[in-house]
C-alpha cells in the first residue's frame, strides 16, 4: 500500500440553506456533518446508511457538485477545495463519477460514441483522430460491442446504460471514482455483472473506489472497507470484516439485523433488532448523539454531548456505550 | 431410429411432438456462420429528427399546411418577378376590373394588379413572421437559458424585467417605436420582437431549470465541460421540441400582428404593398368590390392556417409524450 492516502477527507460539512422566502427564519440542512475518511489508492471504501443520510451528499461534494461549507479535501496532500479554472479541470480527470439512475445520467440527444468521447474532447486527450479508436476500445472494455457507437441511449438496457456511463467515466483515466449507488436503478441479476465490471476495471488499473449504496451485503462483497452513515455523520469505520462481523455501532447492528436470510429456520432463530421511530429530520438538529432517539442503548450521556470517532484496535466508532 | 426417420421424410410436422432427446442426430442441419451476426443487423438507428420527421408525415393537415407555405414562398419570390406588373404601377383605365387572364385576381381602385400586391404582401408579411421568429429563438433562447442555468437572485431579477416588459400594451410600444424609427419594416419587426421573445424565454428558463438538476447535466459537469458547453450543448439541446414549436407559433403571431397594424394604418407606409393595408384599401370599396378584400384576407387566414397545422403537428411530433 501506498504511504500516503490517495484522498483524504477532513471534517468536511456540507450544508444547504433551505430558507424558502426571505422573510422566513433560516433553515439549514446538515447533510454532511464534520465527516473525516481516508481513501488509499486502488481500494475501495464501501459507504452505507439509510435514505437521506448524506452518504450521496458526501460523494458528490467530493466531486464538488455541492460547495462544501467547512472542511478541507486532500488529493495526494492537496486541498482541492478551492480549485478554480484549470485547475478543477485538472482535478476532474483524476476524480470521476458513476451516477446511480443510468437513465437519467445520459444524454439522450447524443449517440454513445459522443457520449464516451466528449470527455476526451474537453481534456484534449491524443488526437482527435485517436479518439474514435479509444471509445471503440472503451466499449469493448466494458463489455459493449463497438457497432453500439452511433446508436442512441434509449436503445439501450438499464445495465447497457450503467456499462456506457462506466465507458465515460474510464475516458479519463481517473485514479479514484465515486459510485453513487451505481446498482440500485438495476435488476439483481445485472446488478453482480455491473459489479464484476467495476472490480475488473479496478483489478487492471488500480482505481479506488467510494462505493455508495445502502444494501450492506453488496458493500460487504466489494469493499476492502467499509464507513457507515447516519444523519450526516460518520457513525462507524473498519475493515469491511470487523464492519460485518463484528460490528460495534448499535445503528450497525441494526442495520445488519434488516439483512433477509434466505434460510427460513436460520431467519427465525435471529433475534432482529427492530429500530423504533423514523430517521430524524436533519433540519436543526438538536444536541447529543443523532441516533439516541431510535437507540435500544441510550444512556444519559448519549443526549448531553456527541459521541466522537473513536478507535479500538483499527475500528473506528462513534458511540459513548462501546467499550474500548 | 429408422422408423422416426421415415416418419419424418412422410410429414415433418409430426416431429413437433418429439422431444429433443427422441430426434435422431442426422436430422439436425449444420447452420452457416451468418446466423451469428443475427443481432448485428439491427435496423439503422434513427436521429430524433428523422424520427420526429416520421410521425410529423403521417399528420396529414400539417403536411398540407407545409405544402402550402413552401408554394407561397415560391410565388412569392417567382410571380412579382415574372408578372409584367409592378406592385405600385397604375393603370387608370382597368380600374376595379374583375378577375380575368390579364389580372388573375383582379385590379384595385388604382387599377394596380392584385395578384402582384398580394405576392409583394407575401414577400413582407413571410419574411416579417420568419425574421420576427428568428429573433425571438435566439433572444428567447439565450435570455431564458442563462436565468434558468445561472437560477438564484440572478434569475429572479432578469425575470421580474421580462414581467415588466410582458406587462405594457404592445400597441403602446408599436406606437413609441414608429413614432421614433418611422413607419418602415424594420420598425415593425422591432416592434413585434421587443415583446413577443418574452414568451420563449419563460419557456426554456423553465425547461433548463428542470433539466440542469437532471444527472446527465451534473455529469457534464463533472467530466469537466464549460458552463456554455452544458447549457447549449446538453440542456437546451433537450428543450429543441418546446422551442421548436413555439418558434413555428411565433410566425403566424408575428404575420398576424403586422397585418393588424398595416390595417390600423400603423405599418408599412403605401405605396408598398401588405395584407393588411390592401385590406385595408378594400374596406371603403367593400359593397361594391367585395373580391378585392377577399384577397388579402384569404392569404392571411391560409397562411396563418397552415402555420398553426405545422406548429401543432411539429409539437406532436416532438413531444415524446404524445408518443
Amino acid at each position: 500500500m501506498a504511504d500516503r492516502p490517495y484522498i483524504s477527507v477532513q471534517h468536511l460539512k456540507t450544508y444547504f440553506d433551505v430558507t424558502r422566502s426571505l422573510f422566513e427564519k433560516r433553515q439549514i440542512v446538515k447533510a454532511v456533518d464534520d465527516v473525516s475518511l481516508d481513501i488509499w489508492p486502488g481500494e475501495t471504501l464501501g459507504l452505507v446508511g439509510e435514505s437521506g443520510c448524506g452518504k450521496s451528499s458526501l460523494g458528490r461534494t467530493i466531486v464538488m457538485i455541492n460547495k462544501p461549507t467547512a472542511g478541507r479535501i486532500l488529493v495526494q496532500g492537496e486541498d482541492v477545495t478551492a480549485l478554480r479554472g484549470e485547475a478543477l479541470k485538472r482535478f476532474r480527470r483524476d476524480v470521476q463519477m458513476i451516477f446511480q439512475d443510468p437513465y437519467a445520467s445520459l444524454n439522450p440527444r447524443m449517440t454513445v460514441g459522443e457520449i464516451i468521447r466528449e470527455p476526451m474532447d474537453i481534456h484534449r486527450i491524443s488526437e482527435p483522430e485517436a479518439r474514435d479508436a479509444r471509445v471503440v476500445e472503451l466499449l469493448r472494455i466494458v463489455g459493449l460491442k463497438p457497432d453500439h457507437i452511433r446508436r442512441y441511449p434509449h436503445e439501450f438496457s438499464g445495465g447497457q446504460r450503467q456499462r456506457i456511463s462506466i465507458a465515460r467515466t474510464l475516458a479519463l483515466n481517473p485514479r479514484f471514482i465515486i459510485c453513487d449507488e451505481p446498482i440500485s436503478a438495476l435488476d439483481v441479476s445485472i446488478q453482480a455483472q455491473i459489479i464484476n465490471l467495476l472490480k475488473n476495471v479496478q483489478r487492471e488499473m488500480g482505481i479506488a473506489y467510494l462505493f455508495i449504496a445502502h444494501d450492506i451485503g453488496m458493500v460487504k462483497h466489494i469493499s476492502d472497507r467499509i464507513g457507515v452513515m447516519y444523519l450526516g455523520h460518520l457513525v462507524e469505520l473498519g475493515t469491511s470484516d470487523d464492519v460485518y462481523f463484528k460490528p460495534l455501532h448499535p445503528y450497525t447492528r441494526a442495520l445488519l439485523s434488516a439483512i433477509p436470510i434466505p434460510d427460513p429456520v436460520a431467519g427465525k432463530a435471529r433475534r432482529r433488532m427492530m429500530l423504533e421511530g423514523e430517521l430524524p429530520t436533519p433540519l436543526n438538529p438538536p444536541p447529543g448523539c443523532p441516533f439516541r432517539q431510535r437507540c435500544p442503548q441510550a444512556s444519559p450521556r448519549c443526549g448531553e454531548t456527541m459521541p466522537e470517532l473513536r478507535e479500538i484496535g483499527g475500528h473506528w466508532v462513534a458511540c459513548h456505550n462501546v467499550e474500548g | 431410429m429408422e422408423d422416426i426417420y421415415r416418419k419424418y421424410l412422410a410429414d415433418p410436422g409430426a416431429l413437433q411432438t418429439l422431444r429433443a432427446s427422441e430426434i435422431p442426430d442426422q436430422l439436425f442441419e449444420k447452420l452457416d456462420d451468418s446466423e451469428k451476426d443475427s443481432e448485428f443487423v439491427a435496423m439503422a438507428s434513427k436521429t430524433y429528427f428523422q424520427d420526429a420527421w416520421c410521425r410529423f408525415r403521417r399528420n396529414r393537415m400539417a403536411l398540407i399546411g407545409l405544402i402550402f407555405i413552401a408554394l407561397m414562398i415560391l410565388a412569392a419570390i417567382v410571380i412579382p418577378v415574372l408578372s409584367p406588373y409592378t406592385y405600385d404601377g397604375q393603370d387608370m383605365l382597368m380600374r376595379n376590373a374583375p378577375s380575368s387572364w390579364a389580372h388573375p385576381f383582379g385590379t384595385d381602385k388604382f387599377g394596380r394588379d392584385i395578384l402582384v400586391r398580394c405576392m409583394y404582401g407575401a414577400r413582407i408579411s413571410l419574411s416579417v413572421g420568419f425574421a420576427a421568429a428568428l429573433l425571438n429563438l435566439v433572444i428567447g433562447v439565450v435570455y431564458g437559458g442563462i436565468c434558468g442555468f445561472i437560477g438564484g437572485r440572478f434569475d429572479l431579477v432578469l425575470m421580474r424585467i421580462v414581467d415588466i416588459l410582458y406587462s405594457v400594451p404592445t400597441l403602446l410600444y408599436v406606437i413609441l417605436i414608429m413614432l421614433v424609427f418611422g413607419a418602415n419594416i424594420f420598425s415593425v419587426l422591432l416592434a413585434i420582437c421587443v415583446s413577443s421573445w418574452v414568451g420563449m424565454a419563460r419557456q426554456v428558463r423553465a425547461q433548463v431549470l428542470s433539466l440542469k438538476e437532471q444527472e446527465f447535466a451534473q455529469a457534464a459537469y463533472v467530466i469537466g465541460a464549460s458552463k456554455p458547453r452544458i447549457l447549449f450543448k446538453h440542456l437546451v439541446v433537450n428543450c429543441m421540441g418546446p422551442i421548436i414549436v413555439n418558434t413555428t407559433l411565433m410566425v403566424p403571431d408575428a404575420i398576424f400582428t403586422e397585418a393588424f397594424l398595416a390595417f390600423v394604418g400603423i405599418g408599412i407606409s403605401i405605396p408598398m404593398a401588405s395584407w393588411g393595408t390592401m385590406a385595408n384599401d378594400a374596406r371603403s370599396l367593400l359593397m361594391s368590390y367585395p373580391m378585392q378584400m377577399v384577397w388579402p384576407v384569404a392569404a392571411i387566414c391560409l397562411t396563418m392556417l397552415s402555420l398553426h397545422f405545422i406548429g401543432d403537428g411539429l409539437s406532436e411530433a416532438l413531444d415524446p409524450r404524445k408518443r
